[in-house]
């Protein structure tokens, strides 16, 4: 009736080896695919690329995660929304291809000598994509909009620092009184509650971009579907099928339209990395969204161009519980299990995929800012576990009377790999036993933030905007990311300080010091700092690594391909 | 006779759809409440003002049973409400995007799992115990062992990678991206199939019947066709019933690697983004689906097996 058992064996072990080579192909087989290389990039006197080097068909598709909740600039809250926002739409001031802050909108702006005060003065040539002027009364009326109650916002956080904002969120303000002006109809002024150095950063961003009022009078909720969305960035919304694709086409009334090479973007949503990366290897993604962290060293080996990495503004780290035992005024049983982390091997060995190691909170590369880098960062990692086991055993812990401990940490691969590689190091350091345990992502988020049943758990941070302050706030007290119960009036009196403090060098320093306070009351251990990673045709030039991972299209363009290939078919 | 006790068969059963749904509403809609967390919880921690202006906004600030009579009140006009997470789009407009998608990439599945394992099935039953019903079973049991998540990316790299004769992934309505995940689905499904055709034509060959037909000299071909074959996939169909609901509605796994902008990842994506909304809609969607398809199985019953009746004795 059925095989015989042994032939079901036979079956099986053929499967499973089959499957077994066919799963982890990439991390043996060299890629069979033939890929056409680029000409060499010739540049004009002015700066631009020789029109002869250009592909013929200046079209791009850039694979690009989940599907974007939604196009409303003020709404949308995603990786993925907003970089297609920043191909539709221009705020006051814009992002350059390295991330820094260029005029947008505005054309200059003045700042008043207290800080608080931002005046902006606006191009007097500027049209939406459907003709019509766009002035300073768009912007008054877009960022009422995004404050407003009714809009109900959960981005409008990031408008914070404006004048009244918070008071006019919980409606027991009007709109009309928040720190907004029209002073005429090319100027603008913006009022701030205190110094915010990186407020221009913020007006960059998608939730203090402009809509167009009559765009949205007309069609509600539903003006940022595609064939009605009405914007003023480089690019406007062609076609919009859900969970396909997202077309955008150059927009002939932006106002650098001439000096756009890229007509075409399609950004394809890719919900599944390792598909995406199929869709690479296939020629039918120009620019991947990320590349699986399993894969890394086998891109890294053969995909040698196409591969980029470069670093982020986020931390991957552990925090404490400080209100529960055994890490209620326990600093050095905390240190000690920070110093038993080997960060080399967790970045090197379990996640592989470049994240840097890391001491400090705040990850390197933010807007200039040198992060705090405690002494043990440059011991050896025979020194740090020396010192780990003195101040085990100063805590009262032993052999014989080991310390017991839970990681806290919601569903993922590489967050279950990294905590059982720390409680594995504590377990042969130290002697700890830790327990893991897994939750579902909201389930452990409530927890996290009951601070009732957490001990140590795994946190990852990834910066609205280009400031240090974005890291260190989460440790104020009362703060409602304070998830660790940390209260420290010492670090909470410098960032006040910081708050107000109008100097640059001044403020890091201020900044620099909190940290240093922070991590010597080792709140957190520490694990490394994000990178981006991702895959980009080596014939698709112009955009450049930057810590905030903006990379407007409008600075691409596309190189054709050599003629006669002399590695056709090879890989490398 | 029979025709009318098949009508008054059907109303009834219609009739039941209702409670059936709305026990299915009441379990799903506070279900989903009872797992911790909203949809407005994340990483980032809204600020107490926006987060009240939000749950306003969804009326997740009114009491539990308030918002379950709302919900009841809009589903009856058959209004699913926004969803949470994709905030352009109604729940209503995302499964009307999504389940032609999914219903057709899953119907075809059907067809050819139907099609393909009715004849494997069949070829195995009447060759029973030979090599061909061996080979025949055994490439039957890979298909039921060997899962989705590893048979579509082989397929991938095989076909669209390295053959490049079919995309990788991405949905435009053109048949050469229907051809893998159909692949895919059909897969397990008519591995199940052949098995149970073959156990069931077995069965059928052995009974009275079909040796009176042999009997009276009919050959052999038209023995099977017209006597052994209506009968011998009957637990087929009532394996098809909920196998196609499940199937057209979408599946998670296939839908994520292909990249096809079915209704399967709503129910997972809607349940872990807390979109309260969106699960609800889906499931109830679901739980129509498949309570139709059931029923129009049990009609195929009765069409097939002249031993049921849906008419009282006379």
């Amino acid at each position: 009736m059925t095989p015989s058992i042994p032939k079901l064996l036979l079956i099986c072990g053929a499967l499973s080896s089959l499957t077994a080579c066919g799963d982890r192909e990439s991390d043996f087989g060299r890629p069979l695919e033939r890929r056409s290389q680029p000409v060499e990039l010739v540049l004009l006197e002015d700066g631009r690329p020789d029109p002869e080097v250009l592909a013929v068909d200046q079209f791009i598709r850039r694979g690009n995660g989940e599907e974007p909740e939604t196009l409303d600039p003020h709404l949308a809250e995603g990786v993925s929304a907003a970089h297609i926002l920043r191909d539709l739409f221009e705020g006051l001031t814009t992002e350059s291809s390295e991330g820094e802050i260029n005029p947008g909108a505005a054309l200059r702006w003045n700042i008043s000598r207290d800080a608080r005060t931002y005046t902006f003065y606006l191009r007097r040539d500027l049209t939406w994509s459907n003709g019509e002027p766009l002035n300073a009364e768009d912007f008054v009326f877009s960022l009422r909009r995004v404050l407003s109650p009714e809009t109900a916002s959960s981005t409008s956080r990031t408008l914070l620092p404006i004048l009244n904002a918070r008071e006019v969120l919980a409606g027991e303000l009007p709109v009309e009184d928040l720190g907004i002006a029209l002073l005429d109809e090319f100027t603008l002024q913006i009022t701030l509650t205190g110094p915010t150095p990186y407020f221009l950063g913020l007006l960059a961003s998608p939730v203090a971009f402009p809509v167009n009022r009559g765009n949205l009078e007309e069609l509600g909720d539903q003006f940022s579907r595609s064939g009605q969305l009405v914007s003023n960035g480089a690019y406007i919304l062609q076609e919009w099928v859900p969970r396909v694709r997202i077309d955008l086409r150059k927009n002939p009334e932006y106002r650098e339209a001439g000096q756009i090479l890229i007509d075409r973007v399609s950004y394809i949503p890719t919900e599944d990395r390792a598909t995406e990366i199929k869709q690479f290897r296939a020629g039918e993604l120009d620019w991947t969204y990320e590349v699986p962290n399993n894969q890394f060293k086998w891109l890294q080996r053969y995909y040698p161009e196409e591969l980029v990495v470069s670093p982020w503004m986020g931390s991957y780290f552990f925090g404490f519980n400080l209100t529960q035992e055994p890490f209620i005024d326990n600093p050095s049983l905390r240190m000690a299990l920070s110093l038993a982390v080997d960060r080399e091997i967790i970045t090197d060995k379990v996640t592989q995929f470049g994240e840097q190691p890391s001491f400090s909170l705040v990850p390197p590369g933010i807007d200039g800012y040198v992060p705090f880098a405690p002494e043990y960062a440059d011991w050896t990692q025979e020194e740090r576990e020396h010192e780990s086991r003195r101040l085990y055993e100063q805590a009262g812990y032993s052999d014989e009377w080991p310390l017991r401990v839970e990681i806290r940490y919601n569903t993922g691969d590489n967050h279950k790999k990294i905590a059982l590689a720390v409680a594995s190091m504590w377990k042969q350091i130290l002697g700890v036993n830790a327990t893991l345990v897994n939750e579902e992502f909201r389930v452990f988020l409530q927890n996290r933030k009951q601070k009732l049943i957490t001990q140590v758990f795994r946190v990852g941070w990834i910066s609205d905007y280009n400031d240090p302050y974005s890291f260190l706030e989460l440790f104020l007290t009362g703060n409602g990311q304070n998830d660790y119960g940390y209260s420290n009036s010492t670090f909470d009196a410098l960032l006040e300080e910081v708050g107000l403090e109008r100097v640059r060098a001044r403020r890091e320093r201020l900044m620099f010091e909190a940290e240093r306070v922070l991590m010597s009351d080792h709140v957190i251990i520490p694990i490394y700092t994000y990178v981006t990673k991702r895959l980009v045709n080596p014939h698709l030039r112009g955009w450049q690594s930057n810590v905030m991972d903006t990379h407007p299209t409008r600075y691409m363009f596309k190189l054709k391909a050599r003629e006669n290939p002399s590695g056709e078919g090879a890989s490398q | 006779m029979r025709q009318e006790g098949l009508l008054r068969h059907a109303a009834v059963r219609l009739l039941g759809l209702i409670p059936t749904l709305l026990v299915l509403i009441t379990i799903a809609f506070f279900l989903i409440r009872m797992a911790p967390g909203g949809p407005f919880d994340g990483e980032k921690v809204l600020p107490p003002e926006i987060r009240a202006n939000l749950d306003a906004n969804y009326h997740l600030d009114e009491p539990l049973l308030q918002q379950y009579f709302r919900y009841l009140g809009q589903i009856i006009t058959g209004d699913f409400g926004p969803s949470f997470q994709y905030k352009d789009w109604t729940v209503n407009e995302l499964i009307a995007q999504g389940f032609p998608v999914s219903a057709t990439v899953g119907g075809l599945a059907m067809l050819l799992a139907f099609v393909l394992g009715t004849l494997i099935g069949t070829v195995a039953a009447l060759r029973q115990n030979t090599a061909v019903d061996y080979s025949v079973m055994g490439v039957a049991m890979l298909g039921i062992s060997i899962p989705n998540f590893v048979v579509a990316p082989l397929l991938i790299l095989g076909l669209a990678v390295y053959a490049g004769w079919l995309p990788a992934g991405g949905w435009d309505w053109s048949w050469q991206r229907m051809i893998l995940p159909v692949i895919t689905l059909a897969l397990p499904a008519i591995a199940y199939i052949a098995r149970l055709t073959r156990g069931s034509m077995i069965e059928v060959l052995h009974s009275n019947y079909i040796r009176t037909a042999r009997a009276k000299g009919l050959p052999e071909s038209l023995v099977i066709r017209r006597h052994a074959f209506k009968p011998a996939i009957l637990p087929v169909i009532s394996y098809m019933g909920p196998a196609t609901a499940a199937l057209i509605t979408g599946s998670v796994v296939v839908e994520r690697i292909y990249s096809i902008p079915g209704l399967g990842s709503y129910f997972v994506q809607g349940a872990l983004n807390r979109d309260y909304t969106l699960v609800m809609g889906v499931v109830v969607f679901y739980g129509v689906v498949i309570v139709v398809l059931n029923f129009i199985v049990d009609l195929l019953y009765a069409w097939l097996n002249p031993r049921i009746r849906y008419s009282e004795a006379p």
